[in-house]
């Protein structure tokens, strides 16, 4: 009975090292206080219904921001425990890790910053902007984008479960390769709770593509050809193309994982005729595009962010897409230069380091748009431009590395080296990461309705920079010293050490730099008076996004507008052509149908992971019947009226200025230092505790 | 004023899209499953390859079915876009049959095959020709549920514009299945034989 009810879980599973529970306390100590907080400020039914079952692709956005962010502070915490151990564990001494706990560490870290970090950010920004610069009013389905999305937050959960439910995390690096992740090698959950994880935010991440790709294909407004559609647009119907080509294929091979170890099946077993090089094979047919589909939006935000800052229109529009077109083409013909080393014939290997290289043609050709669209222009440096200037310089260390690599006889000597992460690290921080922030701070002041404070924005930059530099030259460093990823512990006559220290120190100034980020946003949220944007257009922006208010009204634009040229907004401006006629508009009714599938497909997979069948099929029936209900019902939209749209503009055009006059002195001035932001919060704090309201807020 | 039927029409035509899409991935899927079955189903270590195992006469009496049940499902779809209520259910009702029918010769191949001890857990071979199929057994198991579901809901509501969509994308699926099916039947069971 009881195995019926619980399966494997039993007292034993909870956590019990010092570091799983003070994770645990650190959890269930921020629920607490979110719950606290949420209860004596009555926002439960708020919560509830203007954001967890909102179907708005701009508050699915920002969700998908705040987890991300959230999960980015979590992967980071895992990075200065590693290089803390790799400082520490010399010789005698072991560190503060035990190897497996070490392994465990690495693992999250990879998974979290490529799925729930990287893919968060880049998910939330597509959410945000696509359909705001095709002129659309919402996703082609907005159900399958909040079910997208609590997939993805139910992969994040599964996660960090081991937290709370103990057991352990996969201790087999980010792609858990066979037969290491089979059940004989890794008889604990944690490759459990890694294949369900990536399982279920993997099967978001599939409908959301699907939905994007409908929506830029199909919804797009009327004059909007494909040749006159945004780069940010182009770069995301390229991405979510490849990720309906190839997460499929993770869908297929995490299935056949999960097939070996709890069916007992042979596919990637070194025994009963499996083949583990398969796996490795099958995973890196995902995971190398993978990464593309990360790239290729950062590539379009560049895009936007170069031609806005340099105030002309991108230099060939046409070959910057057909490089974008290049990369995500030949970006799945690449994979197996992960593993030149299994074993494959030289010309098998020359094949793919060839491709590997012709790679580079099409990135280039976006470089020299990039830097052609500079030339002559008039060039504005605030935060996003600088964080593309940032990118260029480590995304060609981080490319030209990756040439290095590409050479299969190099490989060999490089080949799992400190090396390899050092040059990976430079294409995801440099590109993805750089790519994120600056498509934030771009596109903040759409979001929030005002401008981020530049000053704290520019020393977080440059931050980022100087400890990027001090973390990754080293490294790049001992990988050719000899180095291997994923090491715990060294002798000191390695002469790693100082290197290592480097680095951790580095890793310190980047901690900085994120936690200036998040300063930033506070202080800009303090100051926001001053930094109020009401034009809806702070950097004089060239396509549609910019067209409509900051933050867009929940149906985005009171008038679908037509398009003439690629540029539209900046004609539309030229021109003085504005429609200020309202018209009915359909809206779709909020619904929790997201939430509920990702629930129960959190329970599938809970079950599966502690092999409690009951959980599985009674959360499977849920599914089903959920789905049965939801669709064939009939009444998904209503009509919001022409009126209301107009009663609603001047509700929302009224209520600019009167917040400008709630502002107090101290955020006064333009730009908030770090000190005054200090200040600020002391103030604050001393206000609250003298029992003052919260007036300033 | 809203244009509705406009707007329907241009939402008819986005999810019909985004289904296609949808079947692409599905097809990734089982493209994964045939490319390891192809490189698993010489492996079987020691144990019975498929030309001791299969029976050519199931295999091609399923096939039979399921392609019936595709035509009657042609058939069906005809009927709901004229609204012919009853015609539809009938048609649809024949293909559900014909579609379980075809899942009961499956799964009495798969318990023969477990009890006479050719289990996925013995070796590679079984391993990847049970995965294959049985996905494929699992999707036409989501379809029949499906399909009745819908069933349900046109005896409910009578045969309205909605329930004629549903329709045509679940034949599409169904279709897509017996393309599919018509893969295995060559590369899975005639293939043994080759």
């Amino acid at each position: 009975m009881r195995e019926f009810w619980l399966g494997r879980l039993t007292s034993h599973s909870l956590p019990h090292d010092w570091v799983m529970v003070g994770g645990t306390a650190t959890f269930i100590a921020m629920f607490l206080f979110a719950a606290v907080i949420l209860t004596r400020t009555k926002r439960w039914k708020w919560l509830w219904n203007d954001w967890l079952t909102s179907v708005d692709p701009k508050k699915i956005g920002i969700m998908y921001f705040l987890v991300a962010g959230f999960m980015l502070i979590r992967g980071g915490i895992d990075v200065i425990l590693m290089w803390l151990q790799q400082v520490l564990a010399v010789d005698g001494s072991q560190g503060i890790l035990s190897a497996d706990h070490y392994q465990q560490i690495f693992t999250a870290h990879g998974n979290i910053m490529v799925f729930f970090v990287a893919m968060g950010f880049i998910f939330g920004l597509i959410n945000y902007i696509v359909p705001l610069q095709i002129g659309a009013r919402d996703l082609a389905s907005p159900l399958l984008n909040t079910l997208g999305f609590w997939l993805y937050v139910g992969g994040v959960v599964m996660i960090n479960m081991f937290f709370v439910f103990g057991g352990e995390y996969a201790a087999t690096g980010w792609l858990a390769v066979a037969p290491l992740s089979g059940i004989d090698f890794s008889p604990g959950v944690g490759v459990d709770y890694w294949i369900w994880s990536l399982q279920i935010s993997g099967i978001g991440t599939t409908l959301g593509a699907i939905n994007f790709i409908m929506t830029i294909l199909k919804m797009r407004a009327p004059g909007m050809t494909l040749g006159k559609m945004p780069l940010f647009t182009w770069a995301s119907l390229f991405s979510m193309l490849m990720a309906v080509a190839v997460f499929p294929l993770l869908t297929a091979t995490l299935f056949l994982q999960f097939f070996d170890r709890y069916f007992g099946a042979h596919f990637f077993t070194a025994l009963g005729g499996g083949d583990p090089m398969m796996y490795t094979n099958l995973i890196w047919m995902w995971g190398h595009p993978e990464v593309y589909i990360l790239m290729l939006p950062a590539f379009g935000i560049f895009s936007e962010v170069v031609s806005t800052f340099s105030r002309k229109p991108i230099a060939s529009y046409t070959a910057n897409v057909l490089g974008m077109a290049g990369v995500s083409v030949l970006a799945l013909s690449v994979w197996l230069h992960h593993f030149f080393t299994m074993g494959a014939s030289s010309d098998v290997n020359a094949f793919f380091g060839l491709v590997t290289l012709v790679i580079s043609i099409p990135t280039a050709v976006l470089f020299f748009t990039w830097i052609a669209t500079m030339h002559k222009g008039l060039i504005r440096f605030d935060t996003p431009m600088l964080w593309f200037l940032g990118f260029v310089t480590i995304f060609t260390i981080g490319g030209v590395s990756g040439l290095v690599l590409a050479f299969p006889p190099a490989d060999f000597q490089l080949h799992n080296s400190l090396f390899l992460v050092a040059h990976f690290h430079s294409n995801v921080i440099g590109g993805v990461l750089f790519g994120i922030f600056s498509g934030i701070s771009y596109w903040f002041p759409k979001i929030a309705g005002f401008r981020l404070n530049e000053r704290i924005g520019r020393n977080a930059f440059w931050c980022w920079i100087i400890g990027f530099c001090m973390s990754f030259i080293p490294m790049y460093i001992l990988g050719i010293m000899g180095a291997t990823r994923r090491l715990d512990h060294y002798e000191s006559s390695t002469g790693y050490q100082p290197f290592f220290i480097i680095m951790l120190l580095g890793g310190i100034v980047i901690a900085v730099g994120l936690t200036l980020q998040i300063v930033q946003i506070l202080a800009s949220i303090i100051q926001r008076g001053h930094l109020r944007d009401n034009t809806g257009d702070p950097w004089n922006g060239r396509t549609l996004e910019w067209a409509t208010a900051s933050p867009p009204p929940f149906y985005n634009f009171t008038v679908i507008p037509h398009v003439m040229t690629r540029d539209a907004f900046l004609d539309m401006k030229r021109l003085g052509q504005f429609d200020q006629q309202y018209e009915d508009i359909l809206i779709p009714k909020n619904t929790a149908v997201g939430i509920y599938i990702a629930i129960l497909a959190f329970l599938v997979g809970f079950g599966f992971v502690w092999h409690i069948n009951s959980l599985v099929v009674i959360s499977l029936i849920g599914i089903i019947i959920i789905f049965a209900k939801r669709a064939f019902s009939e009444d998904s939209e209503y009509t919001l009226r022409a009126e209301e749209v107009e009663k609603l503009e001047a509700k929302r055009i009224a209520k600019v200025p009167a917040h400008e006059k709630e502002v107090k002195s101290l955020a006064d001035e333009e730009d908030m230092s770090v000190w005054d932001f200090v200040r600020y919060v002391i103030t604050f704090a001393m206000d609250i505790i003298r029992n003052k309201k919260w007036k300033t807020w | 004023m809203v244009n509705h039927k406009a707007h329907q029409a241009a939402a008819d035509d986005r999810v019909m899209f985004g289904f296609w899409v949808y079947l692409m991935t599905d097809l990734l899927v089982f493209s994964v499953l045939f490319a390891v079955y192809a490189v698993l189903h010489g492996n079987t270590v020691g144990g019975d390859a498929g030309r001791d195992l299969f029976s050519l006469p199931l295999a091609l009496q399923e096939t039979i079915l399921l392609l019936t049940s595709s035509f009657t499902c042609g058939l069906g779809l005809l009927a709901a876009r004229s609204y012919k209520k009853w015609q539809t259910l009938i048609c649809f009702g024949i293909t559900f049959l014909l579609g379980a029918l075809f899942l009961s010769l499956e799964m009495k191949e798969f318990t023969e095959f477990i009890r006479e001890g050719q289990t996925l857990q013995l070796n590679a071979f079984l391993s990847s020709f049970f995965v294959l199929v049985g996905t494929h057994g699992l999707h036409i198991t989501s379809g029949l549920l499906w399909m009745a579901i819908t069933m349900a809901y046109i005896l409910k509501r009578g045969l309205n514009a909605p329930l004629v969509r549903k329709l045509a994308l679940l034949s599409l699926f169904w279709h897509f299945l017996d393309i599919v099916w018509i893969f295995i039947f060559t590369i899975v069971y005639l293939g043994a034989y080759s």
